[in-house]
């Protein structure tokens, strides 16, 4: 209905249009009759420019409908929010960013119109409920594109809210497609009209339909069925019962999946915060209350090569682990070379001086980077989300993070059992003055340890940026986390962080829907108290002499 | 001779130094001192740096238009460093030792409460400019921020008449400016017909970065099939990772809108905004509003940081109308005395920096008007809603058992929390 009555009101205009859009690939000069023509269009734009919401959302409307390829790039700029106009003359144009204003380029032909400054232009405004009608016209505009993943968008933004003139394009669709998750979701929508036929058989074959599928707007239409005041029909109201709890029974089960998947994902940021630390507290011994600086240290790091690389984001990560890992190893080295070795032996006044380091570091980069959040931008690879159905979907930054720190931590086991560095380590930690007797260079051990632990740190910075605000307070947020995690897995026992943290954030995320952010985290603080007061040595003791030194 | 000679320079320069310190003396008493109360390292120093430049550029400003009753006005900073009892300890000194006419600050409001008892007892004057969550009207303090039925109130009226939303998720972070908003909110909410079902409320620690579960949460309760706004009273830097996750998530501000209460232009400026682009922001003032005097302001602040990029926010709108409230007052009063300036402010308007104006009324809230904006890729807001008229602020909201028969009134009632049922002032309520 409502398309039908748009469209014959917008008939006379569309013409004008086809004919605007026509003039406008000819040039404006090409003839003075399509120049009167030309004209419209553009006080069709301004009236766009001026017009209330209401007014807008009619334009877009006719400009669907024209099915014209110009009419398709303005809805396009329009959704994309680079359609402005100049104060001065009121003309639309179209912008493009550049480093200290805009550069503007003609609506209709793309001509250039040179750079003008921020404020000389202004943007003409749309809303969310515009922006709705915008994303379902370009959906219904995109139904036959050639990439699935867009097709499929387009359909669940279709049956978001569909009615009887958009079923028709549906089951267009359902004849050509061959994806088999773009078929799920058209047979759904499809389905989501058939639930109201006339014929009851063609309603049951649609709820059966209905029950098959995960999408949110499937069980909407179910719940209505069986509200007390929805269906009339026993046999309809059991059989759409029996297809919500066939929903629900699935939806259970991908929720744990989900749940456990958000527990790994905290735990994963806990080993990535922790395991420096269990390197310079559990192997060394040594109370760094600067290890959360050093992973600000990191992240700062991220930021300053974005700088550096502004064209190039989507590599800027894989320049920024190495160069954190550097920038946060010299730091600790210099800090264990500085601070830390004139106080080996003495945990409290070490505790006091990296405390007081660390507070040296945050007012630096307060100094150095302005207090105020710095932006680190999040490549496109690590964005969105890996959809496996419509109840679970893992976000690509979570599911890259977990993946990096059981690589990092690989990384550090090899470097540790395998190599001679990670020897001599183990043989400082067991036994200073025998290593030493062995003509071991403890100093030196020392020194390249704790730059490991650190840089390291800085490594989890790299991985923090891409999750939380890169600003100088970074650090404080994760220091205690860390330190509970190597305290819970067991100094000095890698494996025992790795377990520790991740099953800390497993634990924190079961409890989390249960009893609220808050309260799970000292419900997790509380377990752990207790638990140290049993097995003071954590999950996994060191055992033999080497616990005893 | 010989030895007076030696000795008269050194005269000389005792003279020149005591008359330096006297010259000193007579400037320093021909100068009205303004306190400057806001946080330039820990935190909070990410919000109230901006102000402190701010209120500089105001004083400076106002200096160069001959000062105020013939003397100049000289700033005084000090750095409360984002610690509570030490904004009391600040406060102190600012009046005490320093002398101060009048002090701009706070923020947050448990350092406005903190300073509460100060200004009070030593009957010094505070120019508070930051939306908060009312329930408060104390003689000393004038609230040049937003109260709840200024900024709160109206933007959930927008989400249930112009979106239609249903279904409620009050998001924020555990502390008193969100509780009590949320309270108010609820009570609103419920007032309005909607069903305790269709009520969310969540509340995460401060600096909360892993938002996972909570926005799969508020995924489902939203995909009932009925419209599902998010109010968020989180504070400052949870912002950014919880729109992140909504974004990875899938969810975008046509599906979902979330209008937040504690995001600004600054607090915008130091993330990516493309996730964002379409969630809302309710306040009084946007950067991006088209009026003569926000060209002005925008244009001496850029001159005054030396930084086209800066950016303006709205409790840089309210320092700039309680600076002029102010400065008009003491006018009109002939006096910087704390009673004569309180007696003379109510009622002054000044200019607000939207095109309209801004009256100081009895209750020491001023009027506003309320714009409800969308966020755009580049930072800023786009007005999609305002009010017709000026809301008058209102200290003692009408939404809560408590407080709705309660009443502030410095000119008649001369009571900041007066019951209007037993007809009793029952003194100043911290």
């Amino acid at each position: 209905m409502r398309r039908d009555f748009i469209l014959s009101l917008w008939r006379g205009r569309l013409r004008v249009f086809a004919l605007a859009a026509l003039s406008a690939l000819l040039g404006w000069s090409s003839a003075w009759a399509e120049q009167s023509t030309a004209i419209d269009l553009a006080a069709e734009l301004q009236q766009f420019k001026d017009g209330s919401f209401d007014d807008k959302a009619r334009i877009v409307a006719s400009l669907e409908s024209s099915g014209d390829e110009r009419a398709i790039a303005i809805l396009k700029s329009l959704l994309a929010g680079v359609l402005y106009y100049r104060k001065h003359d009121e003309r639309v144009v179209i912008v493009k960013e550049t480093d200290d204003g805009y550069q503007l380029s003609d609506v209709l032909n793309g001509e250039s119109l040179g750079d003008v400054e921020r404020r000389d232009v202004k943007k003409i405004p749309i809303n969310n409920a515009l922006r709705g009608q915008l994303r379902g016209a370009l959906a219904r505009l995109s139904l036959s594109h050639k990439n699935p993943a867009v097709r499929l968008a387009a359909v669940k933004e279709i049956i978001k809210d569909i009615d009887a003139e958009t079923v028709p394009l549906l089951r267009q669709a359902l004849t050509k497609e061959a994806d088999d998750k773009v078929l799920e979701a058209l047979r759904t929508g499809v389905a989501m009209m058939d639930v109201g036929s006339d014929d009851k058989a063609v309603r049951l074959a649609a709820i059966k339909n209905l029950g098959e599928t995960l999408l949110p707007e499937a069980r909407q239409h179910l719940q209505a069925l069986v509200e007390p005041d929805g269906e009339a029909d026993a046999a309809i109201r059991l059989a759409a019962t029996q297809a919500l709890a066939q929903i629900e029974s699935r939806r259970q089960v991908y929720g744990f999946l989900e749940t456990v998947f958000f527990g790994l994902s905290l735990g994963s940021v806990l080993l990535l915060a922790a395991i420096g630390l269990a390197i310079t507290f559990g192997v060394m011994g040594v109370i760094n209350m600067a290890h959360g600086e050093l992973m600000m240290l990191g992240a700062y790091t991220t930021y300053v090569v974005q700088l550096l690389m502004p064209g190039h984001i989507e590599y800027s990560l894989l320049v920024a682990v190495p160069a954190a890992f550097l920038v946060a190893g010299l730091v600790g080295i210099a800090i264990e070379r500085g601070v830390i070795r004139f106080l080996y032996g003495r945990p409290l006044e070490t505790l006091l001086a990296t405390f007081g380091i660390s507070l040296l570091l945050q007012q630096a980069v307060r100094s150095v980077f302005s207090p105020l959040n710095r932006s680190v931008e999040t490549p496109a690879w690590m964005s969105g989300s890996l959809e496996i159905n419509s109840a679970l979907a893992l976000t690509y930054n979570r599911l890259y993070i977990i993946l990096f720190s059981l690589l990092v931590f690989a990384a550090l086991l090899l470097i540790l059992k395998k190599t001679s560095l990670g020897l001599q380590v183990r043989a400082v930690a067991q036994n200073r003055d025998m290593a030493k007797a062995m003509g071991i260079r403890t100093q030196w051990v020392d020194a390249l340890t704790f730059g490991l632990g650190s840089g390291i740190a800085g490594v989890a910075g790299v991985a923090l940026s891409q999750l939380t605000n890169v600003g100088p307070n970074l650090g404080q947020a994760y220091i205690i986390d860390s330190f509970m995690v190597v305290v819970f897995g067991g100094v000095g026992n890698l494996w025992g962080t790795l377990v520790g943290a991740l099953s800390l954030g497993v634990v924190n995320k079961f409890l989390e829907p249960w009893s609220g952010a808050v309260l799970a985290k000292i419900l997790v603080l509380i377990f752990i108290i207790l638990f140290i007061q049993k097995r003071p040595r954590g999950l996994f003791p060191q055992k033999g002499r080497a616990a005893e030194g | 001779m010989n030895s007076r000679k030696q000795i008269s320079p050194l005269r000389c320069i005792v003279g020149a130094v005591a008359l330096g310190v006297v010259s000193q003396w007579a400037q320093a008493a021909d100068t009205i001192k303004v306190g400057i109360l806001h946080s330039l390292s820990g935190t909070m120093a990410i919000s109230e740096t901006t102000l402190k430049d701010t209120m500089l550029m105001l004083i400076d400003e106002q200096n160069k238009k001959g000062g105020l009753l013939g003397k100049k006005l000289e700033a005084v900073v000090v750095d409360p460093a984002s610690n509570w009892p030490l904004f009391a300890e600040k406060t102190r000194e600012l009046i005490s030792k320093d002398k101060v006419a009048a002090i701009f600050g706070c923020w947050t409001s448990v350092s406005r409460k903190s300073v509460l008892p100060v200004v009070e007892e030593l009957n010094g004057l505070l120019f508070y400019p930051v939306q908060y969550e009312g329930e408060e009207s104390s003689k000393n303090v004038f609230y040049t921020g937003a109260a709840p039925n200024q900024q709160a109130i109206p933007a959930v009226d927008y989400l249930m008449k112009d979106v239609g939303a249903k279904r409620w998720v009050l998001a924020g972070t555990d502390y008193v400016y969100p509780r009590t908003t949320n309270k108010i909110l609820e009570a609103y909410l419920k007032a309005k017909g909607v069903k305790n079902e269709d009520i969310m409320i969540n509340y995460t620690p401060f600096g909360h970065s892993d938002w996972q579960s909570i926005v799969s949460d508020i995924k489902k309760f939203g995909s009932q099939g009925k419209k599902t706004a998010v109010v968020s009273t989180i504070n400052g830097d949870a912002n950014v990772p919880f729109y992140k996750e909504l974004a990875n998530q899938g969810i975008s501000a046509a599906d979902i809108p979330v209008v937040a209460f504690s995001v600004g232009e600054e607090e915008l400026s130091g993330i990516d905004t493309k996730p964002l682009v379409g969630h809302l922001g309710a306040w009084n003032y946007f950067m991006s509003v088209d009026a003569k005097e926000n060209d002005a302001f925008i244009k001496k602040w850029h001159g005054f940081i030396k930084d086209k990029k800066r950016v303006t926010n709205d409790p840089m709108e309210a320092h700039y109308i309680g600076f002029n409230m102010w400065v008009k007052a003491v006018e009109k009063a002939k006096s910087t005395d704390t009673n004569k300036v309180v007696d003379a402010i109510v009622g002054v308007t000044v200019p607000n920096l939207t095109g309209g104006t801004a009256e100081m009324l009895p209750n020491h809230h001023i009027t506003k008007p309320v714009l409800i904006g969308e966020i755009q890729d580049d930072g800023q807001f786009e007005v999609v809603w305002e009010t017709a008229k000026l809301v008058p602020g209102d200290a003692w909201s009408d939404f809560l058992p408590g407080s709705k028969d309660i009443e502030a009134d410095w000119v008649k009632l001369k009571c900041g929390n007066y019951n209007t049922k037993t007809k009793k002032c029952s003194g100043q309520n911290f």
